[in-house]
């Protein structure tokens, strides 16, 4: 643990975390839609649309009509795009394959076995409906993130794994509220939202005792226990940040990266869960940001530090 | 297989035996078991752009004790005259000298690189890995059809081709005690170790690939997982006054030896190609300050040369002062205007091979050529006879193999790997079985469409029981109490009985 991995593998590897992780949450938020748009007859079909791809980061033509066809081309089987559930699976794959020496055969097996069988589960949800397919992509995420926690060594490159998989999550749950700034009246309600992060059952367990918008959104941002919340993925990316600082041996790297994970992180600890619906839109903005910036901050202190060749006159023969 | 037709070699006996009581459809059933293990575990090569299983059949081909005694001593022998062979090109150049090849041949070679003469490996032999292709002849003799001592691949399918064999067709290992394959990787590793630069007590050894989108990217996976080294892409690696360090995310850490995947051309955009991206500025320097060592050494092609192959067994009498134990196949040195009248006479009765092929590209066999091919083909040999060599042509031995749900007989050579570790040749015992899929075809390439068989090299005492050499997990070495008198009774939660109010 204390020689340091390639750093091109680190990069990779953080990079299989985010878009495993991606690909998961994506489905997740994909589903949160659909479920309202067939939930809704009534409702505008298009608007709700938009908002999605808004919420996604993504742009869409303002003249023709936004429909499901629209969300299922182009974020869910877009083979392309990254940002797309497919394209997430496929850059997932294409970053293991070239991490195959440092990850486990199963966790390889495992990606490699659901590249294979993207495109059957794509034809079988035309008969169906998305639902299999989304169901299928949150199985094989599962099944991938088990693999991770139960069959390689702790070491630096779990911990680049799971960092990888902790900023997504920021970012994703912050994208998932984002629909009720956006469009609230055309986006899943609250309780969809919470079905969508898996947060349903966590959530009525837990001691809140209301179902209002203000204590869900405190659930899904604030818990300290539930392990989509936005303060518990800042909590596991400051302890991967923690571990892979004492891993080095180089003292001088200073961890910038951590302070601005930590720093979020300490905002939402002392965060007043009654006022939290009046500063939601600042807070997604602050996640997005702290997601963002820990991700530059990351790759130039760990994945791209700048060496030079140097050269010497040539040894004679 | 067949030592005449439809009569198995008597070591094939047992198989057929077993085979002969399964029924076709579970034949068929472990077959597609056996495709699919690949496909999952990725076990594939680049096949114009698209990755594909390499198609394992279920037959081994099966090589006998005495038999394989001979061709190891033989590829041993091989090795040590062009190990001999590359010292001497690259350093004094006495069998120039001495006319034993004529100067230009070897310097008009392709592979010939002269960054590489004066770069003196003290410790480190020049071929760490070769395969050296077999054939067997219409008589039955074993013949060296071409040395490959540059990056020579297929390990990987040795090695994976056992595993899913002992996995899906266990049953056929018990009449035979078969040499286990998974000795390779130690074996490169320790000779990998002991070709590093002189003063390094414990030298980092990485595996360099060209990367991902590298026909046998696979197997330099493999490798480097099995031996438990880096595998590296050149961005990796970077050359600091001529010592060569790898990034890493807690800066830069030395590398000793780099056994590379890549060829010369592309390995060092100072030297070579300057628009190379997989390779890595200033590692030939390095080379040559001796801090590092390149396995295989640059420049080995020469050796591989199919012209140069025509005076292999003239290198073997020359540097080992021995009679070769392995003949060449007949071949015909095109740069020898006689040899060349007589070729072009009867193009249509040779094969036609260009001197730095590999992957079975560009070769011409004259008896299945068609008219127009064959006339290209004199046109091209007339504008460049060095490049090419005519061979008789021979028809390789066939094995049974399990195509559309039948055995048919195919054609299939044989691809034994050596590792030198500077002081002696060792063979795996075993190889890469190729073959030739369609009726009648003779290249074995995987990119030609070709398949694989496990190969057998079966050990020379044969137990009063035998047993399945692949019982011999290293677990089993391990002591183990017997059971019961280690382990306590098992913990249970709360059943329903204890909870229960009946």
């Amino acid at each position: 643990m204390n020689r340091g991995m390639l750093a091109r593998l680190a990069e990779l590897i953080y990079w299989t975390g985010r878009y495993v992780e991606r690909a998961d949450d994506t489905s997740r938020i994909v589903d949160a839609y659909i479920h309202r748009i067939s939930e809704d007859p009534f409702g505008d079909a298009d608007v709700t649309c938009r908002s999605l791809f808004a919420t996604l980061g993504m742009g869409v033509d303002a003249t023709s009509r936004v429909t499901i066809e629209t969300v299922l081309d182009r974020l869910v089987f877009d083979p392309e795009s990254p940002s797309a559930i497919t394209g997430a699976m496929l850059a997932a794959f294409e970053n293991a394959r070239r991490v195959r020496e440092v990850i486990s055969s199963e966790m390889w097996v495992c990606l490699n076995a659901t590249r294979n069988e993207l495109n059957a589960q794509r034809v079988e949800s035309f008969r169906v409906g998305p639902a299999s397919y989304l169901k299928f992509i949150r199985e094989r995420s599962a099944l991938f993130a088990g693999l991770t926690d139960a069959t390689i060594s702790h070491d630096e490159t779990w911990w680049y794994l799971v960092l990888g998989r902790s900023l997504e999550r920021i970012d994703m749950t912050a994208r998932l509220l984002q629909g009720r700034l956006l469009a609230a009246e055309h986006s899943p309600d609250w309780l969809t939202l919470l079905r969508a992060a898996g947060a349903m059952e966590s959530y009525l367990r837990s001691s809140v005792r209301r179902s209002d918008p203000e204590a869900i959104a405190a659930f899904l941002l604030l818990d300290r226990e539930f392990p989509r919340s936005a303060y518990h993925s800042l909590a596991v990316a400051d302890h991967c940040l923690d571990q892979l600082t004492k891993a080095s041996t180089h003292l001088d790297i200073v961890n910038e990266a951590r302070r601005t994970i930590h720093t979020t992180q300490t905002r939402l600890e002392y965060m007043d869960a009654n006022a939290l619906l009046k500063n939601l839109a600042e807070i997604l903005k602050l996640l997005e940001t702290t997601s963002a910036t820990a991700n530059d901050q990351i790759t130039s202190s760990y994945f791209r530090q700048v060496v030079a060749t140097t050269w010497m006159s040539e040894v004679g023969t | 297989m067949f030592s005449a037709p439809g009569v198995a070699r008597p070591v094939y006996r047992e198989i057929v035996d077993v085979l002969g009581d399964l029924k076709t459809v579970d034949i068929r059933t472990r077959f597609d078991q056996l495709g699919r293990t690949f496909a999952e575990r990725g076990v594939t090569f680049a096949f114009g752009g698209e990755e594909r299983p390499f198609p394992l059949d279920l037959i081994p081909r099966i090589i006998a004790a005495s038999e394989w005694s001979l061709l190891s001593a033989g590829i041993q022998q091989r090795v040590k005259a062009l190990e001999a062979f590359l010292d001497d090109v690259y350093g004094l150049g006495e069998c120039l000298d001495d006319g034993l090849i004529p100067r230009h041949v070897v310097t008009s070679s392709p592979h010939f690189r002269r960054a590489s003469t004066g770069i003196v490996p003290r410790f480190a032999p020049r071929i760490t890995v070769s395969g050296v292709d077999i054939i067997r002849d219409e008589d039955g003799n074993l013949r060296v059809l071409e040395d490959n001592v540059r990056i020579p691949s297929g390990i990987s399918y040795v090695i994976e081709n056992r595993r899913a064999m002992t996995q899906s067709f266990g049953s056929l290992f018990t009449n035979y005690r078969v040499h286990p394959v998974d000795e390779y990787p130690a074996r490169l590793l320790r000779a990998l170790r002991l070709s590093a630069p002189e003063g390094v007590r414990d030298p980092t050894v990485v595996v360099l690939t060209p990367g991902v989108h590298n026909a046998a990217y696979f197997e330099h996976v493999l490798l480097a997982r099995l031996m438990g080294v880096e595998l590296v892409e050149g961005s990796d690696l970077v050359v600091v006054g001529n010592k060569v360090n790898m990034r890493t995310t807690q800066g830069e850490r030395p590398v000793h030896v780099v056994y590379r995947r890549v060829d010369d051309e592309w390995l060092d955009p100072l030297h070579f190609r300057p628009d190379s991206v997989v390779g890595v500025a200033g590692l030939v320097n390095a080379a040559r300050a001796k801090t590092v060592t390149i396995a295989n050494a640059i420049g080995n092609g020469v050796a591989d040369d199919k012209l140069i192959y025509t005076y292999v067994p003239d290198l073997i009498r020359y540097f080992l002062n021995e009679e070769p134990l392995l003949a060449n196949v007949e071949s015909y040195r095109l740069d020898e205007v006689a040899a060349l009248h007589e070729v072009l006479e009867h193009l249509e009765r040779y094969v036609v091979k260009p001197v730095d092929g590999s992957g079975g590209h560009g070769i011409v066999i004259g008896p299945q050529a068609d008219e127009e091919t064959l006339v290209d083909l004199r046109a091209t040999l007339l504008a460049n006879p060095r490049g090419y060599i005519a061979q008789r042509t021979v028809a390789l031995s066939t094995v049974p193999t399990f195509v559309d749900d039948q055995l048919l007989a195919r054609h299939v050579d044989l691809r034994p790997f050596a590792i030198n570790d500077g002081k002696e040749v060792w063979v795996l015992p075993g190889g890469l079985t190729r073959v030739a899929l369609p009726q009648g075809a003779l290249v074995v390439n995987s990119s030609r469409g070709g398949g694989s068989k496990d190969t057998w090299v079966l050990a020379d005492v044969v137990p009063a029981h035998p047993t399945s050499p692949t019982d011999a997990e290293p677990s089993a070495a391990l002591d183990v109490a017997p059971l019961q008198e280690q382990r306590g009774a098992r913990q249970f939660g709360p059943g329903p009985q204890s909870g229960s109010d009946q």
